[in-house]
Parts: structure tokens; C-alpha cells; sequence
């Protein structure tokens, strides 16, 4: 492999550069900004690429390994690596960067720099979450990761943006200072280690796994989020600025969904059997109830809001079934969900941006001002309700049939997603593209511009390409995932 | 009767403070003219000088000298170094503010020279009575600058409150003290151990000592049920001396817990734990949720000062279990690097009310800084360090001061005094993110610029960014605190 510290380059550069844009200052230099951060956000992808082309798939170990001491008075170690189930997160993060750098381009008039620097600030520190092998590592980029998205929230949000940036914040706080404390005792139970590797082999006790189990579950349950504790999601959705929906949607919420794979399940297993049925409960309850939330909903990014909040649901249904289908369609679900999701928000911010309005009953007949428009929209809102030959189906299929397998009624609820999905998705589509052209505003809407087009294009390109061909990314989490399950059936105790 | 010339060489900083202290006062009652520049700029040197007497005079062993009075030992003079550099840059910072207000008399950096020698006088101290001693000269000191704005009536109100609480918790110690002696038959901390490890001493009337020295530290380290002057107080002081009494004092205070707690009462530390706990969960408890009330953002740094030195004191409390001192110094030191992130911080925030205030304004409220992003977006980016390292969110130099500590006492057992202290860390994260939030979500009310000397937009830069690199960087840190209490326990 090669000796080019890659994770290190997919964290700092996004960072550092981002530090590089916030010093172009005012909005003065809005334009070099501009340019620098796609600048800065391509070669962030770019670094990333070879973390795919050099995977080698046959093992599952952590892979572009990057160990030194970072605190020894704690043992805390700056300990990098990838397996199957985080390399593509890295990657999809990168991406999903130059998306929302590229969305944000117009639009953003307004401390054009620090909106740049924050997204990039932010896909760096997340970047950190996905590779980190330290538990101190894994925390620290976890909650750094909290501030960059509470300015974005609160500074170029909509009018209630206060109220929402801070209701993201503490919720998701309360959960990571829960979870500090499970890191500490693992810390303390293996000796004075913070490796996650070392804490997937340590021998823990029923009552100490159950309350480590409950401390993840709270901090990842708030992230991913799972019902009843997701009520941040949507007014964190309707108040940030489009390209903070779309990392909100697209990356942020994979974090908690990976923390239960990374912490929860190997590190406390029995637990994780024993509780299993709770995660499938509060899972079931998303995809069900949640989808009929969502029917409901008057805006559309609310409605989007809601349906990430069921397909999560479906990832850690997927998660807590314990079979190679389910927990690998569940990954392939969270990799679909970004791009999916992402190109929803974009969608909405394309609207947003010419009407000013996210109101479903604002819209009507869009179809007519804005073919090329309703052509993408249309596909993206096919591929959230989970219509075959797009990345949402693939994964959704995978889950339901690991479902069945592990128990036929759990299988069938989690079917009702299929037609809940395309209800609200579809109705919405209705809405918004069909019908008569609903009033002014609307008559006078202007096509999708090169730069808009370009963007979407591209997110339609991934989301048929997965749909149609998704070996290239089950290959890859292949070994790690049958690793995982095979550590989750030994008991600890 | 001999006579026998005490070793003065490991007293020699405190020697040279006193001396210029001295030489301060006589220089500015003959050269008026020049004496206020003077004084400043003479008070700084002292102040640098002594550390560097300081780090020249420290040895890897305890000095004991003034028979047994007084000692050199390396946490003595860590908290000595870090007790200049904290006056120094609250003095650095203060000086425009001062002069802004006509204030900036001579008598203020002879009085903040004379506090600095009261501290080092307490964390040198080996023996109740220079303990006190130092104790008085530093309140005194305190209470005098308090007031030194002599036409506010805030001032002096505070100062006045100040100085009664503070007499009556000087009384309480003192009292404390006696019975110590009382029960021992000494007031040097060794001997005060050996006579209760020997169990030769009257367990009840210790006991009762020990509940008034406790109620004593926990005035001066402004906890809770001993809070109540600290918000009026902050309020009350000219910004300036507010920043003094939020920073190096606190080092004082911790050396005086640790000297008189575990060197002392070591053997007691089970009946001072559990007092200590309680204070440290009602401290949190009630600054954390103080603070999220108050519009007055000197009010609302005082309860979080108050919340702060109830989660130092969780370190303090950690370190032994059943008898079992291996934890003692990590968590100890642990305390200490709480401690002095702690005052690393406050100088940062006070040092930003002082950027904002000027001849005519004072920058008291929340609300003074809103929209401060669009102000200075640089002072606003220091200003949200301080605030999310405050709120104890990585990278910065909070968290891993909350890391630490927790550590500890997750290591000793007490799992709900974590779990309680996490949950209400969260509510105290709110408050933090209001300032935030004025900064960065609203329009700003004043628009004029920030204008300040240069020295303390430099300072405060320097301050805000190892705010960013210690937490970045914390082994430096964490290592010298516990180096310099390893030499100590």
C-alpha cells in the first residue's frame, strides 16, 4: 500500500482549506472564495479516489492504517483506518462536498466565506469520524462536527433558524456526553486503552453491555435519528440553508447509523442481541408511522425531512437483524439515501431559490416552465420511493428480504415503505410538477441554469448507475460485513 | 535560645515581590508624574522577573524553610508561574480599561503585586498560619480593588460585600484551623497528618475543623453553598478586576485545597469527599442553571465560574476510593489542569468584555456583543473558542479538561456523579450558545468599531488561539500538572 497518509489528506485538506477561504475575509472577495472552495473541495475528492482504487476487498481489516500518539498521558492515539463499511462514507462525503459547495454558489451572498469554510471545515471533521479507531479520535470529530453545522443553521437559515440551530445542537450534545462516559469506562474496563480494536475484543459483563448499549443508543439514536428522538431532524431540515439539508440529510445522519456498526454492535454484541427487539420496534415505528408523517406534510422539505427519517429507519432495522442481506443492504441503503436525499434538497433549493417559498400548495405546473427540471425531479423522486433500476430499491430490497429472513411480519411492516414512499413521494411530485400552472411565480420560473444542471446531472448518474450496477459498492463491504456479523455471534460474556 | 538564619533561598521570588512591592510605592509617591506608565511597566517586569527567580530557585525536591513554614516544592511553583502569567496578562489587559475609567492609579498594580504575593505566600505555604496569612493578604488586595472605582456605588457595594463575606469566611477558616490544633496538637500540614494517622487525634473535634476549612475553601473557590458573593461581586467590579479575580485566585484556592485537604487531612479524605461532592453537584447544578437566566454576561461568566470550580472540585474528590490512593494523582492532576484551563479561559472571556468596553461603555450584557461577527469577525471566531471550549466541546482546551476529570471519576466509581455532571454540563452548554448565537445569528446593535490597544488585540489573539492549540495539543499541559504534583503527594 502506499505511504501517502491518505485519511489524513481527506481530513486536513477540507480543513485546512477551509481555514485558507475564511482568511479571503469579506464578501469583497466573494468570488476568490468561491472558486477556492470548489478548488479545495475537488482536491478533497480527489485524495479520496485512490482510498477506493487501492481497497483491497478480500480482507477485512482496517486498511490505510495511520497510528502515533496523539495524548499518552491517555493513551490517546491519532489512530486512522478504513474497512469495508466506512471507506465508501469517506468518498461519499468528499463528493457530496463539491455538491453542496456548487449549490451554495449563488445563492449565498452573505459571508460567502465562512459559509464555504464551514461545509469544508465540516466534511473534514467528518471525515475524522468515518476513519477514526481512537474513541477520544471518534468523539472528538464528532462533536467539532456539531459546531460548523450550528453556524450554518443558525447563521444562513430560515427564520426560525435560532430555535432550530440549538435544538440540533443540545440534542445531539446530550446524546455524545452519554456516550463519553461509556468511552471512559471502556477505557478504564481494557486497561487504559481507547482503541476500538481493542475494545471489539474485550470481555464485558451483561449489566455493564446493556448500560454501554443504552449510552450508544441514546448518543446514535439522536443522530441517525430514531424515533422519538427525532424531532430536531425536521426543524434542523426546514431552517438550514439547502446545502445544510443536503449534508444534513446525506452525510450527518449516517454518523450515528455508522456509530451502532462501529460501536454498538461489536463492542457490546450480547447487548445488542438482547435489545435487538427494541432497535426493530422503534425502527418499524419509523418506517411506518414516520411515512404516514410524512404524507401529511405541507413543505416540502419538511416531507423530505420526514422520509429520511424512515429510510434511517430502515438502515437500523437492517443493522439489528443480524444477517449479511440486511446489514449490507442497510449500507447500500445509507450510500443511496446521500445521493438521494442530497438531489431531493437540491431539487427543493432550485425551487426555493426562484420562488422563495417551500409550500407544496405554492407550486403546480412546474412541468411547464421547467421540463429539464421536472425530468430530474421526477427520477429522484422515484428513486426515494424505491423504484427498481435506482440505488433506492437495491437497498430497500436487500432489507426487506434480510427481514423476511429473520422474521416474515417484522418483513411485511417493513414492506409498507414501499408503498408509504411512494405515496408521499410521488403525491408530492404530483403537487409541485403537474396540473395547471398555479400562479404567477410559477409562470415565470426559469429552467434549470449549466451549473444546477450539472450538479443534478451528476447526482442522477449515481443514483441509475447504483440502481443499476450496485456490485462495485457491495463488493467493497463484503468481507468487513460478514467479519461483523461473525464477531456479533460470538458472545462476549 | 539559638538564633538561626532561616534559608531564604527557596523563598527568594516571594522575598523579591515584597521587596519591589515596596520599592513600586516609594517610586510612584516621588515621581507622580510618570507613575502610573511607571508602576505598570514595573509591575509587569516584577512579574516576569519573579518567574523567572522562580524557575531558577525550583528544585525536583521539597525545601522546607522559616522552620518548616514555608515550601518549595515543583506544584508550588507550576501554580507560581502559572499565578504571574495570569496577573500579568489580567494587568496587560486591564490597563486601557482602567485608564478609560481615571483609575489606573499607581496604588492598583501595587495592590494587584501585593495580591500576587499573597498567593504565592499560599501555595508555598507549609503550616496553617502562612496559609491564612497569604490568604488575607491576597483578599485583602482583592477587596481593595473591588472599590477601587470609589465613585460607583456598584463598586463599593460589591466591594462591601465582599469583604464581609470574605471576613466571615476568613473567620470560619480560622476557626476550622484552631480546631485542627485543637485536635492534633499542630498546624503543620505533616504533623496535622502524622497525629491523625497515629489516630491520636479527637475525632470529633476534627471533624467539626474539617467542616469549617472545607466551608472556607469553598468560599474562596466560589462553590456553592459559599456562591453567593461571587455574582455580585463580578458584576459589581470594574471588568478589569473582575478578570483578576476570576483567574489566578482560583490557583490559590486549589493549592489551598490541595495542601490543606490531602496533606493535611488525607486520612479523613472519606468524610471530605462526601462533602465535597455535594458542593460540586449543587455548584454545577445551580451555576449551570443560573446562568442560562441571566443578561448580564459578567452574571452569567460568574455562574459559570461557579459551575467550573464545582467540576474541578469532582477531580479533587475522585482520588481516593476505600482507602486506595492509586488513583490519587491522576485525578489530582487532573483537577489541576481543570484548574488552570479554567483560568486560561476566563482571562479570554473577561479579556473580550474588556475589548468591547470603552471610555463611556461598558460591555456588560449579552447583548453587547451582538453581531459581533460582523463587527470583528476575527474577535468573534475568539470569542466562539472560548465559548464551546467553556461549553466543553473539542478541539479546545475545555474538552479535555472535562475529559480529564470525568476520567477520573469514572476510574474511582462514581458513575452517576458522571452521568449527573455530563447531564448538566448539557444544560450549560445552552447558555454558551447564546453568546454564540448573538454573535453570529444577529445584526449587530452597535456598529461602531472595536478599537483597542494593540498589546491587548495581540494578547487576546494569543490567548483565544491556545485556547484552539492546547486542545489541540493537551500533553504539554497535562504532563507538567502531573509532574508537578508527582514531586508533591
Amino acid at each position: 500500500m502506499t505511504d501517502i497518509p491518505l485519511l489524513s489528506l481527506a481530513i486536513w485538506v477540507p480543513i485546512l482549506g477551509g481555514l485558507l477561504v475564511l482568511a479571503t475575509g469579506s464578501d469583497r472577495n466573494a468570488p476568490l472564495a468561491r472558486m477556492l472552495a470548489l478548488a479545495v473541495a475537488v482536491v478533497g475528492f480527489v485524495v479520496t479516489i485512490p482510498l477506493y482504487t487501492g481497497f483491497d476487498t478480500t480482507t477485512s481489516a482496517m486498511q490505510f492504517v495511520e497510528l502515533s500518539s496523539w495524548v499518552p498521558r491517555f493513551n490517546i492515539n491519532y489512530h486512522l483506518g478504513v474497512d469495508g463499511i466506512s471507506v465508501l462514507f469517506v468518498i461519499l462525503n468528499a463528493f457530496i462536498t463539491i455538491m453542496v459547495v456548487m449549490a451554495g454558489w449563488k445563492v449565498i451572498e452573505d459571508r460567502v466565506a465562512q459559509y464555504m469554510a464551514a461545509f469544508l471545515i465540516m466534511s473534514g471533521l467528518m471525515n475524522g469520524i468515518f476513519s477514526a479507531l481512537d474513541g477520544v479520535l471518534f468523539y472528538v470529530f464528532f462533536e467539532a462536527s456539531l459546531i460548523p453545522l450550528y453556524l450554518i443553521i443558525g447563521v444562513w437559515g430560515g427564520p426560525n433558524r435560532v430555535y432550530a440551530a440549538i435544538k440540533f445542537f443540545l440534542y445531539t450534545l446530550l446524546g455524545s456526553l452519554l456516550m463519553l462516559i461509556a468511552l471512559l469506562y471502556l477505557f478504564m474496563q481494557s486497561g487504559g486503552s481507547f482503541s476500538i480494536l481493542d475494545w471489539h475484543q474485550l470481555p464485558l459483563q451483561m449489566e455493564p453491555q446493556i448500560l454501554i448499549f443504552l449510552a450508544f443508543l441514546i448518543a446514535f439514536g439522536v443522530k441517525v435519528p430514531m424515533w422519538p428522538v427525532h424531532t430536531w431532524l425536521p426543524d434542523a431540515h426546514v431552517e438550514a440553508p439547502t446545502g445544510g439539508s443536503v449534508v444534513l440529510a446525506a452525510i450527518a445522519l449516517k454518523l450515528g447509523a455508522y456509530g451502532f456498526l462501529r460501536f454498538s454492535l461489536p463492542i457490546v454484541p450480547d447487548a445488542s442481541q438482547e435489545l435487538a427487539w427494541l432497535i426493530i420496534t422503534l425502527s418499524l415505528i419509523a418506517v411506518v408511522y414516520i411515512g404516514f408523517v410524512a404524507l401529511v406534510q405541507a413543505d416540502m422539505k419538511k416531507l423530505v425531512a420526514y422520509s429520511s427519517i424512515s429510510h434511517m429507519g430502515f438502515v437500523t432495522l437492517g443493522f439489528f437483524i443480524f444477517n449479511p442481506m440486511g446489514v449490507e443492504g442497510a449500507l447500500v441503503q445509507m450510500i443511496s439515501h446521500g445521493f438521494v436525499s442530497g438531489a431531493m434538497f437540491l431539487c427543493i433549493g432550485v425551487l426555493y431559490d426562484r420562488v422563495h417559498s417551500r409550500q407544496i400548495a405554492d407550486y403546480g405546473g412546474v412541468v411547464h416552465t421547467m421540463p429539464k427540471f421536472a425530468a430530474f425531479f421526477m427520477l429522484f423522486a422515484m428513486a426515494n420511493s424505491g423504484l427498481p433500476a435506482t440505488s433506492g430499491f437495491v437497498g430497500e430490497f436487500m432489507v426487506i428480504l434480510g427481514a423476511v429472513q429473520f422474521n416474515f411480519w417484522v418483513g411485511f411492516c417493513a414492506a409498507i415503505t414501499l408503498i408509504l414512499g411512494a405515496a408521499y413521494s410521488l403525491w408530492m411530485y404530483k403537487r409541485v410538477v403537474f396540473g395547471k400552472v398555479a400562479n404567477k411565480h410559477v409562470a415565470e420560473l426559469e429552467d434549470l441554469n449549466s451549473r444546477e444542471f450539472a450538479f443534478l446531472a451528476i447526482l442522477a448518474f449515481c443514483v441509475l448507475a447504483m440502481g443499476l450496477y450496485p456490485y462495485p459498492f457491495t463488493e467493497v463491504m463484503h468481507a468487513s460485513v460478514n467479519e461483523l456479523l461473525r464477531h456479533v455471534a460470538v458472545s462476549k460474556l | 535560645m539559638n538564633f538561626v538564619v532561616p534559608d531564604f533561598y527557596p523563598a527568594a521570588a516571594e522575598i523579591f515581590v515584597a521587596v519591589m512591592a515596596l520599592v513600586i510605592m516609594l517610586a510612584s509617591t516621588f515621581a507622580r508624574s510618570i507613575a502610573r506608565s511607571l508602576a505598570y511597566y514595573t509591575t509587569q517586569a516584577t512579574l516576569i522577573a519573579a518567574a523567572f527567580i522562580t524557575i531558577y530557585t525550583m528544585q525536583g525536591e521539597p525545601v522546607y524553610t522559616f522552620s518548616n513554614l514555608f515550601i518549595s516544592d515543583l506544584m508550588g511553583s507550576f501554580l507560581k508561574l502559572m499565578i504571574y502569567f495570569a496577573t500579568a496578562i489580567a494587568l496587560l489587559y486591564g490597563r486601557g480599561y482602567l485608564a478609560d475609567r481615571k483609575i489606573d492609579k499607581p496604588e492598583y498594580y501595587l495592590l494587584a503585586l501585593l495580591m500576587t504575593l499573597g498567593m504565592m505566600v499560599m501555595v508555598s505555604a507549609n503550616h496553617m498560619l502562612p496559609m491564612y496569612i497569604g490568604l488575607e493578604m491576597m483578599s485583602l488586595a482583592l477587596y481593595t480593588m473591588v472599590a477601587f472605582d470609589r465613585d460607583s456605588a456598584r463598586s463599593t457595594e460589591a466591594a462591601m460585600k465582599y469583604f464581609v463575606l470574605g471576613a466571615l469566611a476568613s473567620g470560619l477558616l480560622l476557626y476550622g484551623m484552631s480546631m485542627v490544633y485543637g485536635a492534633t496538637g499542630s498546624l503543620e500540614f505533616s504533623a496535622v497528618a502524622q497525629s491523625i494517622y497515629n489516630q491520636a487525634a479527637n475525632q470529633t473535634v476534627l471533624t467539626f475543623g474539617l467542616v469549617f476549612l472545607v466551608a472556607g475553601i469553598c468560599f474562596k473557590l466560589g462553590v456553592v453553598p459559599f456562591h453567593m458573593w461571587v455574582p455580585d461581586v463580578y458584576q459589581g467590579a470594574p471588568t478589569a478586576v473582575t478578570l483578576m479575580i476570576s483567574a489566578a485566585p482560583k490557583l490559590a484556592a486549589f493549592a489551598m485545597a490541595v495542601r490543606l485537604l490531602i496533606w493535611a487531612l488525607f486520612d479523613v479524605a472519606e468524610e471530605w469527599q462526601g462533602m465535597l461532592m455535594l458542593v460540586a453537584v449543587a455548584s454545577i447544578a445551580l451555576g449551570n442553571l443560573a446562568a442560562i437566566a441571566q443578561q448580564n454576561i459578567k452574571r452569567m461568566l460568574a455562574y459559570s465560574g461557579i459551575s467550573h470550580m464545582g467540576f474541578m472540585l469532582l477531580g479533587l474528590l475522585a482520588g481516593v476510593v476505600d482507602g486506595d490512593r492509586h488513583f490519587a494523582l491522576n485525578a489530582y492532576s487532573s483537577a489541576m489542569f481543570y484548574a488552570v484551563a479554567y483560568v486560561i479561559m476566563s482571562l479570554a472571556s473577561f479579556g473580550m468584555l474588556i475589548l468591547l468596553s470603552r471610555a463611556g461603555f461598558e460591555a456588560e450584557n449579552i447583548d453587547d456583543f451582538k453581531g459581533l461577527n460582523r463587527r470583528s469577525p476575527w474577535f468573534a471566531l475568539m470569542m466562539l473558542f472560548v465559548m464551546f471550549s467553556m461549553a466543553g466541546v473539542p478541539f479546545f482546551i475545555g474538552f479535555f479538561a472535562k475529559l480529564a476529570v470525568l476520567q477520573a471519576v469514572v476510574a474511582a466509581g462514581y458513575f452517576w456523579l458522571a452521568v449527573v455532571a455530563v447531564l448538566l454540563s448539557v444544560a450549560g452548554a445552552f447558555y454558551y450558545l447564546r453568546v454564540v448565537k448573538v454573535m453570529y445569528f444577529d445584526a449587530p446593535v452597535d456598529e461602531s468599531p472595536i478599537h483597542a490597544p494593540a498589546e491587548v488585540r495581540v494578547m487576546l489573539s494569543a490567548n483565544g488561539i491556545a485556547i484552539a492549540a492546547l486542545g489541540l495539543a493537551p500533553q504539554m499541559l497535562m504532563s507538567l500538572c502531573a509532574y508537578a504534583l508527582l514531586g508533591s503527594l
